[in-house]
């Protein structure tokens, strides 16, 4: 049981590395704002989210898991609320 | 493994402090600065010290970063251009950061080997407290007075960025914010992130007792929930001549200060805690603190009090 749990975690965790690496060679790569804010918000989102899925087995229940869901969704909402705003700074200029 | 982890991290504070000091664009640099707040708190994490963490993270990172990007906007000039520095401006500046530095290097290569530390002592004497957290038992009781006086500076510093307002503008509000209110996206972060972020800041102070976590780093947080309110317009900045934000600016000291005096009056000597109900004092200055410090810090990023129209 605990073998398949962390195959698991490791499996989560590496997707999460994987998306944070992508959402960073966008970052770095692609043309101009807007797409720019599309990579980092798919390493916020999704990077962040499978690697506290992954690290959810090794947490103490319930209390520690919930602190990890909570800092997932609030980094959710943060990268969320903040891309917006960017990305009417850059509508506005033009 | 974790050796190439920490060589990694000391390799990018270092070079983010680079770009901090020659990197080009004021506003590029002040981003850098609050990553590099954020590394180092990695670093302290790193070095087993997160109260460090949490507070280099809320105030050297964040709180700093702030008040260093509104510095920015206030400094630039009509065009958006900044009034570059002179000669002898950047020189007195390379001459203070440098002895600085100098001085802490040399500092740090002379510290006899087994640095000395008073850690044993502030252990022993930990169950006398109540307390549970070594860090936050030397900020509020071996050293108390040390945070009293911290709280003093904090509040002086206010008066300072208020004593910048025109004289037509006194009693009047700071200006902050964008849309008036009328930004969505902004106004549903703030209504979403608002709440959990003041519980955030209650949590941390609170859990300072046993666990990292302190005052400050709570403050933090809720002056962060503060000026989100401000900028969003789901809330008015305080007249800096309104009573209760007075009141609540030195609610912390006050109390600090009342509790510090009632030891004197026992008999037992400025800032002594009743020693058998040492931690709900505590906790009670712990919780002045935290509303003082919050307000505190977000009224020195809002800035002076000014007309409306500068905007």
């Amino acid at each position: 049981m605990s073998a398949a749990l962390n195959v698991f975690s490791v499996a989560a965790i590496s997707f999460g590395a994987f998306f944070f690496l992508a959402g960073t060679i966008g970052l770095l790569r692609f043309p101009d704002t807007l797409t720019r804010l599309h990579a980092l918000t798919k390493a916020d989102n999704l990077g962040l989210g499978l690697i506290m899925l992954g690290l959810l087995p090794h947490v103490t229940w319930p209390f520690g898991a919930l602190k990890f869901l909570a800092v997932w969704v609030l980094a959710m909402v943060a990268s969320a609320g903040a891309s917006q705003l960017v990305a009417r700074a850059v509508r506005n200029k033009r | 493994m974790e050796a190439i982890f920490s060589i990694e991290l000391g390799l990018l504070i270092v070079a983010l402090a680079l770009h901090v000091v020659v990197g080009r664009g004021t506003f590029a640099v002040i981003v850098g600065f609050v990553a590099y707040g954020l590394v180092l708190s990695l670093a302290w994490m790193g070095l087993s010290a997160p109260d460090v963490a949490l507070t280099e993270a809320a105030l050297g990172g964040g709180v700093t970063g702030t008040l260093l990007l509104r510095a920015h906007a206030r400094l630039r000039g009509p065009k958006g251009e900044q009034q570059p520095v002179g000669v002898f401006g950047r020189a007195a500046a390379l001459l203070l950061c440098g002895g600085v530095s100098a001085c802490l290097i040399i500092v740090v290569l002379t510290l006899p080997a087994p640095a000395p530390t008073l850690a044993p002592e502030a252990l022993t004497d930990l169950a006398a407290t109540g307390l549970g957290n070594a860090v936050t038992a030397v900020l509020m009781v071996y050293r108390a007075l040390d945070t009293l006086l911290e709280k003093v500076v904090l509040l002086l510093a206010l008066i300072a960025v208020w004593s910048l307002a025109a004289d037509r503008n006194w009693g009047d509000r700071p200006v902050f914010e964008s849309g008036r209110g009328t930004d969505g996206p902004l106004i549903f972060l703030a209504r979403a992130l608002i709440p959990l972020g003041v519980m955030v800041g209650i949590y941390l102070f609170w859990v300072g007792a046993d666990d990292p976590g302190s005052a400050f780093a709570g403050g933090a947080m809720i002056s962060a929930m503060g000026l989100l309110g401000f900028f969003a317009g789901v809330c008015a900045v305080p007249r800096v001549s309104g009573a209760w934000l007075r009141i609540a600016l030195v609610f912390g000291i006050a109390v600090f200060l009342v509790i510090g005096l009632v030891g004197l009056a026992a008999g037992s000597g400025f800032l002594t805690y009743p020693s058998n109900f040492a931690k709900p004092v505590i906790v009670l200055i712990e919780v002045a603190m935290t509303l003082s410090i919050g307000v505190t810090l977000a009224m020195l990023v809002v800035g002076p009090p000014a007309e409306p129209s500068q905007s």
